[in-house]
């Protein structure tokens, strides 16, 4: 009897765990993406204007954003407006739920902002529509200048909410814009947030810069450039614009990121033929050499706990993945496939770690285990490397390049992202073409 | 007859299949030696001295030709003692970029060791790499990645 009461208890636990609020499983492609109304939202008549801010259409422009960061996901379905059936006011302050599963919405986001005292104030909230429930509220403010963050913000609650994982909409992406023909590319550092808005460029183009990268806060770059033609790397502070080479090498240093806690950079530095793997402290300027090997060994990246470094190398004859202590002890290779690897980087995660792959002269990006097991490919083209992570681990941005004619025409290098269940392949907007991407952390963290 | 038709077909299988591995092996030779051995792009130091070797992909290794380049290139140099020059290294595009840098470096000092080889200073003769940067010939062919992976020697002064 007491049996059968625990299993009644624990069915009731399950039961209401299952009529509990809409989930989405993010571990599998999505092809049934969640149907979500985006209201408008309130716009208070008691706003004052700010500079050029058009007060009127902000919370419909806001509304906007969240909707493509969700359409972007490929987990959601953004409802068209015409189809709404209650005004944004008063559907802020209770949804008429019926009416609302009636166009079919399975969540629907109402908010409301004013602009006083030179503040923008905002508040959202999240309906479960099934359940007739308030899933999710949040009210901030900030400066009205920020509006974009709002929407970035209020995307990443509400995905938060409804998949249990971090979002990754409040974040931006570093990379290189190209332009000019393909034997002149001119290439400038720029950046931009992650739905492709608000682009910087940072250097002018005059000399060539490759492959930068965020250090955990955001704050610093450190990349490649070939300034009165010395190729190193340096680090470049975001606010202040002030950049310094990084360390004193008596040749090309390339090859650049940052450990997990920002004070180190490891990048490779070529002598004589031979690239080695280096780490510099950003604080004592101690330079430490990692690898010592007759290979060429390049592309670092250290695991998120900053025990280990992954590389490649061609030790082995073509390029492979190997993975050591970050001292440079215990070095292992981890690929064994067909075809050559490069380029890995260790999710944010920890678990897996992304890589190119060339094979049969076509290039893969792809996801494996930290011991080169489980090796799962998730795009196949013409030509495409260098994967950077979304910071909750579920996404990857590259650049992909398209085979040219005889004379360089049709050349063009995008910024593409795909998420590693291997679904949802999409090209990023960029004002220029594109190459490097580097992934932000969350900024508002 | 029935059987004997069938049997011809798996002899033609066979047959096939033996045609097929020989090209297969016949193609793996081929990307080893695909290094240009042609004089378009190639510029001159001086009249007879060519200014750029060819590789092999993924190689920095010299060929022959390659090496006889290299010492048309050392007695022009012997001959001009103020000269300095510098060996740019480059790759072609089907590589990553950072594995690329790596291979442009290591083509533009196995030019240098030769040439140093031959009796040039080392001082006299610096190196940059340039990956797939630089490519001199922008097509997406195999005719033009073999003309993209090379070492080129630029007069400095």
């Amino acid at each position: 009897m007491k049996k059968f009461f625990l299993i009644f208890v624990l069915n009731i636990f399950f039961i209401n765990k299952s009529f509990a609020l809409i989930e989405i499983d993010i571990t599998r492609g999505n092809l049934d993406p969640l149907p979500i109304a985006v209201s408008p939202l309130h716009v208070d008549i008691k706003s004052e204007n700010f500079d050029d801010l058009k007060i009127k259409d902000l919370g419909e422009n806001i509304s906007k954003i969240i909707e493509n960061n969700f359409r972007g996901t490929g987990l959601f379905n953004p409802l068209k407006k015409e189809a709404f059936v209650q005004k944004p006011d008063i559907a802020h302050l209770k949804p008429r739920f019926e009416d609302w599963r009636l166009i079919k919405a399975q969540a629907l986001v109402t908010g409301k902002l004013l602009i006083i005292d030179g503040k923008l104030k905002v508040e959202f909230r999240l309906w479960d529509l099934a359940a007739a429930k308030e899933m999710t509220a949040l009210a901030f403010t900030t400066t009205p200048s920020n509006w974009r963050r709002v929407a970035h913000i209020i995307s990443d609650k509400i995905y938060e909410r409804l998949t249990g994982e971090e979002g990754y909409f409040d974040t931006r992406i570093i990379y290189v814009a190209e332009s000019g023909p393909k034997n002149e590319r001119i290439k400038k550092l720029a950046i931009m947030d992650q739905d492709g808005a608000s682009t910087k460029y940072l250097t002018l183009g005059n000399e060539l810069v490759l492959t930068p990268r965020f250090n955990p806060n955001n704050q610093m770059v450190t990349y490649m450039s070939y300034f009165r033609n010395m190729p190193r790397v340096y680090l470049l502070d975001i606010e202040t614009g002030t950049q310094e080479v990084v360390g004193n090498f008596p040749g090309m240093t390339f090859a650049p990121r940052f450990s997990p806690d920002g004070k180190k950079i490891v990048m490779s530095f070529a002598k004589d033929g031979n690239s080695d793997i280096y780490t510099m402290d950003l604080d004592s300027r101690v330079v430490e050499r990692i690898t010592d090997h007759s290979s060429i060994d390049t592309s670092p990246s250290f695991s998120p706990d900053g025990k280990f470094i992954a590389f490649n190398s061609d030790r082995s004859g073509l390029q492979q993945i190997y993975v050591m202590r970050s001292d440079g002890s215990g070095v292992k290779r981890i690929t064994f496939g067909n075809g050559i690897y490069g380029t890995p980087v260790w999710s944010p995660r920890g678990d897996l770690i992304a890589f190119t792959k060339m094979r049969k002269g076509r290039f893969y990006i792809g996801v494996m285990r930290t011991d080169g097991s489980g090796e799962r490919l998730l795009t196949e083209n013409y030509y495409q490397e260098a994967p950077s992570w979304s910071p909750n681990g579920r996404v990857l941005v590259f650049y992909r390049e398209t085979k040219s004619g005889l004379k360089g025409e049709g050349f063009s290098a995008k910024l593409w992202s795909i998420d590693i269940t291997g679904y949802n392949e999409r090209r990023l907007q960029t004002e220029t073409d594109a190459s490097d991407p580097s992934w932000s952390s969350l900024l508002s963290k | 007859m029935m059987f004997n038709k069938s049997l011809k077909n798996i002899l033609l299988v066979i047959f096939a299949t033996f045609i097929l591995s020989a090209c297969s092996t016949a193609k793996k030779s081929g990307d080893v030696s695909d290094v240009y051995t042609g004089k378009e792009t190639v510029k001159y130091l001086a009249s007879g001295v060519p200014d750029r070797v060819f590789f092999a992909t993924n190689k920095s290794s010299l060929t022959t030709a390659a090496r006889e380049t290299l010492r048309k290139q050392a007695t022009y140099l012997r001959k001009n003692k103020n000269l300095n020059v510098t060996v740019e290294g480059h790759a072609d595009e089907r590589g990553t970029r950072e594995y690329n840098l790596a291979l442009g470096e290591r083509r533009a000092n196995a030019a240098r060791d030769y040439l140093m080889t031959y009796g040039i200073s080392g001082t006299r003769i610096s190196v940059i790499s340039y990956g797939k940067e630089k490519p001199v010939n922008p097509a997406g062919t195999p005719l033009a990645w073999s003309q993209n992976r090379r070492s080129v020697t630029v007069k400095v002064n």
